[in-house]
C-alpha cells in the first residue's frame, strides 16, 4: 500500500510542531555551549606561553630595525589603506596584506606594549632559544636577551657564562621569597599595628567628645598613651626589619639587551617571573600554563589590574554573595510564611503578592540608586552619627561598602526568594499539617517542626536563583560598594575580622573595569575573557553546591508528592 | 478471611444494647454550615466508650465532616459555622475558651492517606510527646516501643527506627500513623477511611489492629466499605445527605434495618 506523502498529512502528523520544539532546544544548547566555549577559548589561551620571534627588516624610513615580540593577532588589510597610512607599496603588488599585532613589551623603552608589523616585514622571523621574557611589577614585561647578572654592582655571571639564566632564576627565587616576607610584614603585621593605632585614635577622640580631658580623666588617657607607645615600639621594630629586607631585596640586578640594542639594568626586586619561551619543552609549557593560571586565580592584580591575578575580586564576590544570602534568607522566608500561612487570602494579599512579583522586574540600577540614597546616606549616615561620632568627619558606614552592597542585592533578590518559598509551602499536602495539628501541635509548632523543613527545597530553589542573579549583578554595585582596587580584603585577622564597612572588588565590575577603563586595553582583553570565564565558573559552582543541597533535601522530604 | 468474618459474627452476637453502654461522646442537634449550605442537619448520636463505632453512607453524606467535628479539625476551614452541642465525657467541646490543642490530644485522628512526617520512624512516633515537652530519652524509647507494638509494627521496624518514614510501604505508614496517634494516649481515636488507600493485605492488618485497640480506646471509624463496617464495628451509623438515618448495633443494622433507605443502601440498591 503506497501512501502519497502530502504537506497536509505531514502537518497533521504533528511532525512540524516536534521539529519546531526540537529546533528551539537545539538553538539554546548551541548558544550556551558557544558562549562558554568562546570565553573559555579566548580566556584560557592567554596563559599558554607563545613563542617569541626576532626579525630584522628595513622599515619605512629605510632604516634597519630589529623586532622582538609575540604575535597576538593577525588580520588581512587592504593595500589602499596601507598606502594611505604612508606605506610605500609596489603598485602591482597584491590587493591585501597580512598584518600582525605584535606584543613587544618594553613599555619603558618604546612607550607602547603593542605595535603592528606586516607579514612581508617579519617574514624572515626566527625563534632564538635564549630570548628572555621578564615580567615586572611595573612597565609590563621586558622582551630581550640576558647579558649579565650582577650582585651589588659586580658581575657574577657574565655574557660568556652559558648558565647565566639559571643564575638569574635562582636569585629571582630568593627575591620572591624576600618580597613575600616584606609583603607579609607590610600587610599583616603593620596592618595590625595601624588598625590598633586607629582604634586608639578613635577612643581618644571618643573620650574627648565625652568631655573628658587629660586633666579630669588622667587614667584613661594614660592607658591609651601607654598602648600607643607599645604599638609605636612594635612599629619601630617592624620598620627596621622591613628596611633590612628592602636592603637585601635590592642586592641583585640583571643587565638586559632590548630589541633595539639598548642595554638596560633591571633590579631583580622589580621582577616577578622570568622564562625563555622558545626553550620550553612541551612539559615546560604545560607547567608554565598552570603556574600562570594559578597566579591568575590566587594573586593580587598589578599595574591597574591589567597584570597579575584577580583573587581579591573572587574573594569579594563570594563574600558579598554569602552576606547577601545570610540577609535575604530569613527575611524572604518569614515574609513568605506570613503571606501563605497567616494572611487571609483576600484582595489585599493578592495585591501584595503582585507587588512583590513586580519588584523582581525593577531595573537593578534603580536598586543601586535606592541603596545609595537610603542605605548608604540615610541608614549609614544615621549609624555613623549614633555610634561612630569619634570617626567624624570620615564616614564608617556612611559610605558605600560590603554591608550596603549585600543589603541592596538582598533587596533585589527578595522577590525570588519569597515566590519560591511560597511555592514550596503551597506544595506541602494539607494532610501533613492536619496530621500535626491532630496530634495537639499548635500552628507555630507545626510550622517549625514540619512545614518549614518540608518547604526547605523550595527555599533552596529561591536561594539558587538569588545567588545566580546576585553574583552576576554589576550596575547597582557600582553605586553601593564596589571599587576598582580595594586596599584590603573584607575578611582579615584584625578585630572584628569581618569588615562590613569596607569596600570590595567584584568579578563583574572587574570585567567592566579591565575591559573598558584600563589604560592598556589591548593587553587586558584576554583577561576580560578569562575573568568572565571565572565568573561563570564561580556562579556555576555556587549553583551546583546549592542544587546538590536542594536535591538532598528533596530526597529527604519527598513527601507524598504522588 | 472467612475465619475472621466468623469471629466477628460470633462476637457480634454477644453484643449489648446502646442503652447499656457507657457514653464517651454525645452529639445533640448538631448542625454544620459551609457558608450558607447546611452539611449536617441536626445530628443526635452517642459514641459508646471502648467500642468501635462506624459511620457509613454514600459520598458527600457528611460522615467525614461529622468525624472532623469531634476534634474540631473543621476550625481550620474559614467558612464553617456550627450550631448545637457536642460533648466529651460531659464537657462541651465547642464552648468558648476551650483549649483546642488539649482537645486534640484527647481525641486523636488518623487520616485517609498515610501522612507520616518527613522524619525518622522514631521521631514520627515521638512527635506528639515532644510537642508536649517530653525529652527524657528513656521514657520516649519506652513509649515509642509500646506504641509501635500496639500498632503491630514493632517487629517490622525495630531494626531501622532511625530510617526515614517515607521508606515504609503504604500499609506500614498507616500503622505508623496509628502508632503516632496512640503514643499520646488519646481517649478517643478517630479513623477517617484509614484503609481506602491500602491494598487488601494491609487492610486486613489494620482491621485486626482496630480489634486490639478497642480494649484501650474509644474508636470512631468512617468507611466506604460496608463489609469493613460489619467486620470491625460494634455500632454503625448510616448517614445520608447530612442526616443521620439510622444508628444501631452493627448486627441489627445490617440484618434487620428499621429504615427503608438503610436497607436499600446496604443491599446495594443505591449508593
Amino acid at each position: 500500500m503506497s501512501q502519497k506523502p502530502s504537506v497536509k498529512t505531514w502537518f497533521e502528523s504533528g511532525s512540524p510542531w516536534v521539529w519546531l520544539n526540537a529546533g528551539g532546544v537545539a538553538i539554546s544548547v548551541v548558544l550556551v555551549v558557544g558562549l562558554i566555549g568562546l570565553i573559555a577559548a579566548r580566556g584560557l589561551g592567554h596563559f599558554w606561553p607563545a613563542p617569541v620571534f626576532e626579525a630584522s627588516f628595513v622599515n619605512q624610513q629605510g632604516q634597519q630595525e630589529t623586532l622582538i615580540g609575540e604575535i597576538r593577532g593577525s588580520e588581512e588589510i587592504k593595500a589602499q589603506r596601507l598606502r594611505e597610512a604612508g606605506f610605500n607599496l609596489p603598485a602591482d603588488g597584491p590587493e591585501t596584506y597580512t598584518r600582525h599585532q605584535v606584543k613587544t613589551g618594553n613599555r619603558d623603552l618604546v612607550g607602547l606594549d603593542f605595535r603592528f608589523a606586516l607579514e612581508k616585514e617579519i617574514a624572515g622571523r626566527y625563534y632564538p632559544e635564549d630570548i628572555v621574557v621578564l615580567e615586572r611589577t611595573e612597565w609590563g614585561s621586558f622582551y630581550g636577551y640576558l647579558v649579565e647578572v650582577r650582585e651589588n654592582g659586580t658581575v657574577v655571571a657574565g655574557a660568556d657564562d652559558p648558565n647565566r639564566f639559571q643564575v638569574m632564576q635562582e636569585r629571582l627565587e630568593r627575591v620572591l621569597e624576600l618580597r613575600e616576607q616584606s609583603k607579609h610584614i607590610e600587610k599583616v603585621d603593620i596592618g595590625a599595628v595601624n588598625h590598633g593605632l586607629e582604634r586608639i585614635r578613635l577612643k581618644t577622640r571618643g573620650l574627648e567628645l565625652d568631655g573628658k580631658t587629660p586633666e579630669n580623666a588622667p587614667q584613661a588617657f594614660a592607658r591609651l598613651a601607654e598602648q600607643r607607645a607599645e604599638l609605636d615600639a612594635d612599629y619601630k621594630v617592624l620598620e627596621e626589619e622591613l628596611v633590612k629586607l628592602y636592603h637585601q631585596l635590592n642586592r641583585d640586578s640583571v643587565l638586559m639587551r632590548a630589541m633595539d640594542g639598548r642595554e638596560v639594568e633591571i633590579e631583580l626586586s622589580k621582577a616577578v617571573f622570568a622564562f625563555q619561551p622558545n626553550a620550553y619543552s612541551l612539559l615546560g609549557k604545560i607547567g608554565h600554563y598552570f603556574e600562570k593560571m594559578w597566579e591568575f586565580v590566587a594573586d593580587e592584580p598589578r599595574e591597574a589590574n591589567t597584570e597579575g591575578g584577580i583573587f581579591p575580586a573572587i574573594f569579594g564576590t563570594i563574600m558579598m554573595v554569602l552576606v547577601m544570602t545570610v540577609l535575604v534568607t530569613p527575611f524572604g522566608v518569614v515574609a513568605a510564611l506570613y503571606l501563605r500561612e497567616y494572611a487571609s487570602q483576600g484582595t489585599i494579599t493578592r495585591l501584595i503578592r503582585v507587588a512583590v512579583n513586580n519588584l523582581a522586574g525593577v531595573p537593578s540600577i534603580v536598586y543601586g540608586v535606592f541603596g545609595l540614597g537610603f542605605f548608604v546616606y540615610f541608614l549609614g549616615g544615621s549609624i555613623d552619627a549614633l555610634f561612630y561620632p569619634e570617626a567624624a568627619p570620615s564616614p564608617v558606614f556612611g559610605t558605600p561598602g560590603l554591608m550596603w552592597a549585600s543589603l541592596t542585592l538582598a533587596l533585589l533578590t527578595l522577590p525570588v526568594v519569597i515566590v519560591s518559598t511560597e511555592e514550596g509551602l503551597a506544595r506541602i499536602p494539607s494532610a501533613v499539617r492536619e496530621g500535626s495539628l491532630a496530634l495537639g501541635a499548635t500552628r507555630i509548632e507545626t510550622l517549625m517542626r514540619v512545614v518549614i523543613p518540608m518547604a526547605s527545597p523550595g527555599i533552596m530553589t529561591g536561594l539558587i536563583l538569588a545567588v545566580a542573579r546576585a553574583a552576576g549583578e554589576v550596575a547597582p554595585l557600582m553605586l553601593v560598594g564596589v571599587v576598582k582596587l580595594a586596599p584590603s580584603l573584607p575578611l582579615d585577622g584584625n578585630f572584628p575580622f569581618l569588615h562590613l564597612d569596607r569596600k570590595f572588588m567584584h568579578l563583574g565590575f572587574h570585567i567592566y573595569d579591565v575591559g573598558f577603563q584600563s589604560p592598556n586595553v589591548e593587553a587586558a582583553r584576554p583577561l576580560v575573557y578569562a575573568t568572565a570565564f571565572l565568573l561563570v565558573l564561580l556562579i556555576i559552582g555556587l549553583n551546583l553546591a546549592a542544587v546538590s543541597i536542594r536535591n538532598r533535601l528533596r530526597e529527604k522530604y519527598r513527601a507524598m508528592e504522588n | 478471611m472467612s475465619e475472621v468474618d466468623f469471629d466477628v459474627l460470633e462476637r457480634n452476637v454477644q453484643r449489648n444494647k446502646i442503652s447499656e453502654e457507657e457514653i464517651a461522646m454525645q452529639v445533640r442537634d448538631f448542625r454544620l454550615f459551609y457558608g450558607e449550605k447546611e452539611a449536617l442537619k441536626g445530628i443526635n448520636l452517642d459514641i459508646p466508650k471502648n467500642k468501635v463505632t462506624a459511620f457509613i453512607g454514600p459520598s458527600g453524606c457528611g460522615k467525614s465532616t461529622l468525624l472532623r467535628c469531634f476534634n474540631r479539625m473543621n476550625d481550620l476551614v474559614d467558612s464553617v459555622s456550627i450550631k448545637g452541642e457536642m460533648t466529651l465525657y460531659g464537657e462541651d467541646i465547642y464552648r468558648k475558651g476551650l483549649d483546642v490543642v488539649d482537645l486534640r490530644r484527647r481525641v486523636g485522628m488518623v487520616f485517609q492517606k498515610p501522612n507520616p512526617f518527613p522524619k525518622s520512624i522514631y521521631e514520627n512516633v515521638a512527635y506528639g510527646l515532644r510537642i508536649q515537652g517530653m525529652n527524657n530519652r528513656r521514657k520516649l524509647d519506652e513509649i515509642v516501643e509500646r506504641s509501635l507494638k500496639r500498632a503491630a509494627l514493632w517487629d517490622e521496624v525495630k531494626d531501622r527506627l532511625d530510617d526515614n518514614a517515607f521508606g515504609l510501604s503504604g500499609g506500614q505508614q498507616q500503622r505508623l500513623v496509628i502508632a503516632r496517634a496512640v503514643a499520646v494516649e488519646p481517649e478517643v481515636l478517630l479513623l477517617d477511611e484509614p484503609c481506602s488507600a491500602l491494598d487488601p493485605i494491609s487492610t486486613l492488618k489494620i482491621e485486626e489492629l482496630i480489634h486490639e485497640l478497642r480494649e484501650d480506646f474509644t474508636i470512631v471509624i468512617v468507611t466506604h466499605n460496608m463489609q469493613q463496617a460489619a467486620r470491625v464495628s460494634d455500632y454503625t451509623a448510616f448517614m445520608y445527605l447530612g442526616d443521620l438515618i439510622e444508628f444501631d448495633d452493627t448486627d441489627t443494622l445490617f440484618t434487620k434495618p428499621s429504615n427503608k433507605q438503610t436497607e436499600d443502601y446496604i443491599t446495594g440498591r443505591f449508593g
